[in-house]
């Protein structure tokens, strides 16, 4: 089994979608939320997904593919001026 | 000695060992250096101070790095010049500009590269690594090849010549990506967790961070031992910002100054403006960006310290401005004119901001301000080379330079 901590930020619509829970009924994994901000048009989610790495990578695209950016978790932009 | 004797989660207090790591492995907040300030305060004061070199290691005991590790090439203590003639143009009082061109490889990165590479030595790290626009590609190669340590610098490949000259000579491993600006941020995301090197904005981060609190310990000396009222300082990662406002906190912490008001202003470019937007938007969640702006320096899309940065404006009652590639280039063009400062782009937004931000009455007239200048104008000279006047150009003959002259005014 693997594991990934990525941050998810969701802009416009997919704020109120349940898209967390949605990722754990397509997919072989098991999310864990460990910090989140969420407000009314924007947030950010920090999430550990715990699966096959195939499998997560799988799920990584499938929720890229609606609209949410997908960061690791801890770094931010590694490049710098 | 270094009295750093922890390193805290920034988001739930839980502490580690000083050691090369970077996030919580509880909650993955970021890491920042814990310091004993009761024994500072006991070994620290005006006289130590003054007693120190004419560089950021005059301010060692509030420095992650043990001194016997540090490599000194002679960074900071950067002259605060009294601005007068920009301060008319701009309409307020008193502002002070931190000229920190003036540094080794002529940008604020010196200050920050000097904390990543001591701690690296101290850490047995044989190489340095960054992935870099510029500015700290030069500073980490200049210092490895001052420490003999190698180095691995990777850079966009389109990068101006200047900033990869500046790299080059000093004989890194200089590796240019074919490839998006995230491509960049992937491969050495990558990079970082295959390889034993000290990247130096991930797994030292939070001792290469230290480094611009010295901004603020040499404000405040200049100043007599103060904090000024205002001060506007870039953003990119939002690192600096916040690290500027640790710094007057802890010279007060150790009483070196008393009680610092200082607000906080953000200085972004428009095509990059992570922070400032969310600023704008009331909001505490910034939305990444793809940059797309001149300012090459700031554009950071995904700022690792976005949040502390707006948290940082929340708590001192300061604020942020963008300014568009117009307006960076005017400002440069102003800072030089007025005070004979030539700044690379990061220098024009702060400038425009600053103007902006007085314009708007965020600024008032009567604020004591430092305005922070983070790297010289040589760096991109690509930005500004369309910009500037063409010269008189004439045959060697005195009549010809009259009539030029008298055409050119």
């Amino acid at each position: 089994m693997a594991s990934k901590q990525v941050r998810l930020t969701f802009d416009g619509d997919e704020v109120t979608r349940p898209l967390i829970y949605e990722m754990g009924h397509e997919f072989d994994i098991v999310t864990n939320i460990r910090m989140a901000d969420v407000d009314k048009d924007t947030g950010w989610v920090v999430l550990e997904i715990v699966g096959q790495e195939e499998e997560i990578e799988k799920c990584l695209i499938w929720v890229q593919s609606h609209g949410v950016r997908v960061d690791d978790a801890t770094l931010g932009d590694v490049i710098e001026g | 000695m270094s009295f750093a004797y922890a390193l805290a989660c920034r988001e739930c207090g839980r502490e580690y060992g000083l050691e090369p790591i970077f996030s919580c492995d509880f909650c993955f907040g970021p890491l920042e250096v814990s310091y004993d300030y009761d024994l500072i305060k006991d070994t620290m004061n005006v006289a130590s101070i003054e007693a120190g070199p004419p560089t950021i290691w005059r301010y060692s005991p509030l420095l992650p790095v043990d001194p016997q590790y540090k490599v000194d090439i002679g960074t900071g203590y950067t002259p605060l010049i009294r601005a007068d003639r920009l301060a008319r143009a701009i309409g307020i009082d008193t502002l002070w500009i931190k000229n920190d061109t003036v540094n080794p490889t002529w940008s604020f990165k010196d200050r920050v590269v000097s904390m990543a590479i001591g701690k690296a030595r101290e850490f047995g790290f044989e190489a340095m690594a960054c992935a870099s626009t510029g500015n700290l590609a030069n500073s980490i190669a200049a210092h490895s090849a001052a420490a003999g340590m190698d180095c691995f610098v990777f850079i966009p490949d389109d990068l101006e010549t200047g900033k990869v000259v500046g790299s080059g000579v000093y004989h890194p491993t200089l590796v240019t990506i074919d490839g998006s600006y995230d491509d960049v941020n992937r491969v050495c995301t990558e990079l970082s967790y295959q390889r034993p090197w000290a990247f130096v904005n991930i797994n030292v981060r939070p001792y290469y961070a230290e480094g611009s609190k010295t901004l603020a310990f040499e404000t405040a000396e200049q100043l007599e031992w103060r904090a000024p009222d205002r001060v506007v300082a870039p953003m990119a990662s939002g690192s600096l910002f916040t690290k500027i406002w640790k710094g007057f906190q802890e010279l007060e912490k150790i009483g070196l100054i008393q009680n610092p008001t200082t607000k906080m202003s953000g200085a972004q470019a428009q095509g990059c403006s992570p922070i400032a937007t969310a600023y704008e938007a009331g909001s505490m969640n910034f939305v990444p960006q793809k940059p797309d702006t001149i300012a090459r320096s700031l554009a950071i899309g995904n700022p690792a310290d976005g949040y502390y940065a707006l948290k940082t404006m929340e708590q001192t009652g300061g604020g942020a401005a963008m300014a568009s590639d117009v307006e960076i280039l005017e400002a440069i063009q102003l800072l030089a004119e007025t005070e004979g400062i030539f700044a690379e782009t990061a220098g024009g937004v702060t400038v425009a901001c600053l103007k902006k931000l007085v314009e708007q009455g965020a600024i008032s007239k009567n604020e004591e301000t430092v305005a922070y200048i983070t790297g010289a104008g040589l760096k991109t000279i690509e930005a500004v080379s369309s910009e500037i006047r063409q010269p008189i150009h004439i045959q060697p003959k005195v009549e010809e330079f009259d009539a030029a002259l008298e055409a050119y005014n």
